[in-house]
């Protein structure tokens, strides 16, 4: 998405000069990133009231539910927060390469691979005080995931291998690794109809933030999200990695590291998603077999487009997600609808918003310059 | 409280009320209207393990004074906690049943223990006496149906040669794989299975390949033992083969071939559940049954099925009503590496803990277990 990342570039670029008056056109670049999402998500809320109409279901209702469902009660926030957290993260291992124009859509396999390694290291530390194996869990995941990833990367660099087809083909080869080994040599023999690793142990489990019900994942999430938006927007590396994400040509020709560039972009993804694999392990599941792939890594690849790589973006509409999928729940149950319309929903959402693109820059009121 | 409508003040009070309400919600009696949940790890119209389940809740939706809420195509992450507990929280639900293997630890058990006074039952798990006493574990001995259906396989088949495609080779598999063919023998003893592992509990193209392998190798009666035998079931009635089914009835899908089928009983099972709440008895936590107990039964057979091999199986059907019963698993039992796997004399009834453990296929399968 070379274009996309371009886009960005040189959006954030109208931002600088700001020579204009007026506050419109002084923050027009900002408000356009709120106004334009938001008018796509409206309209793909009205195109999705229309298709459930034609099952004769109200609109109003639906739209009732979808709020109720997701942020309606504290119960509701937390179910919500609660879906958002991996998605933060897995978001993020498409948002960070996109900076420098890679299309990688392997999180899921990042996610398990981190989750697996996480799991070997806690296991292997059996014994020690919980904080230090929950920090070898976080490293071991972040190692795990990061390498995974930069794998695609190292291929695209020095193989003219494309990333968007080698990542998407490693999350299969992940997940056949950690069949293999959950159904072989790491099975806890105890795991009859569900082969499983041995647990971690309740005591190196990282339990919820105080107060609620939701995961310190989500805590991961928005420090890595944050950080990742620094980087990439206020820092020399996170600059040279849009230089070169806009023109790769022109960046080694300025000097760039291309390479050393777009590996450590590509572990810093990788990394993100497998932190969120060594979350899943560690707050949810406490040990490692096949339902970790639950596709969060996949539905991470959405939340990044939609946030239009931009890092910070990628947390409210990583809630926003996750807000669908906890109200798809009462859909079904209230309104009868099945569970493939929050499918349904999801895809409008999507077309919406990339059509959305077209408009930026092209808001006369909004421009920066005339 | 009423929840199917909710006021605004419902909405004001949030999440707090609604969690007393919930706690409040528990009836010694279903005299009130009672919330029943049920969760499905697919879709409720699989033709398979989710329609089986889908179909004991709509049992369910007939007795008066029962609410039944559904949720389809939930995974086994701690989205089923969230589920679980948005039905509490949102529906007032008061007694659930995840009904997929993968919801019991540690969601189920979560739940169980964060709700003590609400009654959770789940299919398939192996419920110790750890375990919250609010919770419970149900399973049938389908092996006894698939016992049946072998039968009529063996008599049914030109060839002598049977397929089976199978998910995974854990012991509730590998139990169906081996009585499946311990019955075929009975009525053909040179008859062989020629089994297929997909690797997964839904993998269509997977099932689609293997049916046509199998059939290509002159297999001539299919069954086997995956999420929606669907596949199965109309490719090989496309090339001709005949079929039993699997978990629940899936004649109509191909009414020529289908010969009979090993299903769950759930619409009998669960108003019996709910019966035995509401005459204050205990369910037992740990519950399982066969054909005597009304757990599992067999399809009507097809036209296809010969006079000779419904007396036959009949026959044996009677044998497992009868109450000394009948074991499947008798002492001299070889495995098809030629290793005794029962010594002769020791006969293993139906709860024999050994055959949950099952890692074997007998004398007559061909295939591997690994």
């Amino acid at each position: 998405m070379t274009t996309e990342a371009a886009d960005s570039a040189e959006a954030v670029g109208t931002i600088a000069p700001a020579a204009d008056p007026g506050f419109l056109r002084r923050h027009g670049g900002t408000i356009e990133y709120v106004l334009i999402p938001g008018a796509a998500l409206v309209g793909a809320l009205v195109v999705f009231g229309i298709f459930v109409a034609m099952f004769g279901k109200n609109p109003l209702d639906l739209y009732f539910y979808m709020y109720y469902g997701a942020f309606g009660t504290w119960f509701s926030w937390q179910n919500t927060l609660t879906r958002a957290a991996p998605l933060i993260l897995t978001a993020l291992c498409t948002a960070l390469p996109a900076q420098l124009g890679m299309v990688i859509i392997g999180g899921e396999g990042a996610l398990l691979i981190g989750a697996l390694s996480a799991t070997s290291v806690a296991l292997a530390l059996q014994g020690l005080p919980p904080l230090v194996v929950q920090i070898a869990m976080v490293v071991a995941g972040v190692i795990g995931g990061g390498s995974w990833i930069m794998l695609s990367g190292g291929l695209r660099q020095y193989r003219g291998v494309n990333e968007t087809i080698s990542s998407l083909l490693l999350v299969y080869i992940a997940l056949a690794i950690l069949n293999h080994l959950v159904e072989g040599a790491m099975r806890d023999p105890a795991s009859l109809n569900k082969p499983s690793t041995r647990e971690i142990g309740a005591a190196n489990m990282i339990g919820t933030i105080p107060g609620t019900d939701v995961h310190w994942g989500l805590v991961f999430g928005l420090i890595a999200a944050i950080a990742a938006y620094i980087l990439v927007y206020h820092t020399v590396f996170g600059f040279a990695a849009r230089i070169a994400g806009g023109n790769i040509r022109a960046a080694k020709i300025v000097g760039l590291g291309v390479d050393k560039l777009i590996l450590t972009v590509c572990f810093l993804a990788g990394g993100a998603a497998g932190l969120a694999g060594m979350v899943e392990v560690a707050a949810v599941q406490g040990r490692t077999n096949a339902n970790l792939a639950a596709g969060y890594g996949f539905t991470g690849i959405l939340v990044a487009f939609l946030a239009r790589q931009n890092p910070l973006a990628i947390i409210p509409v990583a809630i926003l997600l996750g807000g669908i999928s906890a109200s798809g729940g009462l859909l079904q149950r209230r309104l009868g609808l099945p569970d493939a319309s929050v499918l349904v929903l999801q895809g409008i959402i999507f077309v919406f918003v990339l059509a959305s693109d077209a408009l930026y820059g092209r808001i006369g009121l909004l421009k920066g310059k005339s | 409280m009423d929840f199917g409508r909710i006021s605004r003040r419902h909405l004001l009070q949030g999440g707090t009320a609604l969690t007393l309400g919930a706690a409040a919600g528990l009836r010694p009696a279903f005299a009130a209207e009672t919330t029943i949940g049920f969760i499905y790890v697919g879709s409720r119209d699989d033709y398979g393990y989710n329609q089986a389940h889908a179909q004991g809740a709509a049992a369910l939706k007939k007795i008066p004074g029962l609410k039944v809420v559904e949720e389809e195509k939930v995974p086994e992450t701690d989205a089923v906690e969230k589920t679980i507990e948005s039905m509490i929280n949102l529906d007032g639900a008061s007694l659930l049943f995840p009904t997929s293997f993968g919801y019991y630890n540690p969601h189920m058990i979560k739940m169980a223990n964060k709700y003590p006074k609400l009654r959770f039952e789940h299919c398939g798990g192996l419920w110790s006496d750890k375990d919250p006493k609010n919770a419970g574990s149900y399973f049938g001995y389908i092996d006894e149906a698939q016992y049946i259906c072998g039968i009529v396989a063996g008599y049914t088949s030109k060839s002598g040669k049977l397929g089976f495609v199978a998910a995974k080779p854990i012991p509730q598999v590998l139990r169906n794989i081996n009585a499946f063919t311990l019955g075929a023998r009975l009525a053909n003893p040179k008859a062989t299975t020629q089994v297929i592992f997909t690797g997964d509990w839904s993998m269509p193209v997977k099932e689609a390949e293997a049916t046509n392998s199998l059939i290509d190798q002159g297999v001539d009666v299919l069954t086997c033992h995956v999420d929606g035998p669907k596949t199965m079931v109309e490719n090989a009635a496309r090339r001709g083969a005949f079929v039993s089914g699997y978990h629940t009835n899936q004649s109509p899908l191909a009414p020529k071939a289908y010969l009979t089928g090993a299903e769950w009983n759930w619409e009998a099972l669960y108003p019996k559940f709910v019966k035995m709440i509401a005459a204050g008895e205990s369910i037992p936590n740990f519950y399982r049954g066969g054909l005597k107990e009304e757990i599992v039964k067999t399809s009507p057979y097809g036209e296809a099925v010969s006079a000779e091999a419904r007396k036959h199986a009949d026959d044996v059907k009677a044998k497992f009503l009868s109450a000394e019963g009948y074991a499947i698993f008798k002492g001299g039992l070889v495995d098809n590496r030629g290793k005794t796997v029962i010594a002769a004399g020791t006969d293993r009834g139906q709860k024999d803990p050994e055959l949950e453990k099952m890692d074997y296929l007998v004398e007559g399968v061909i295939g591997a277990t690994s």
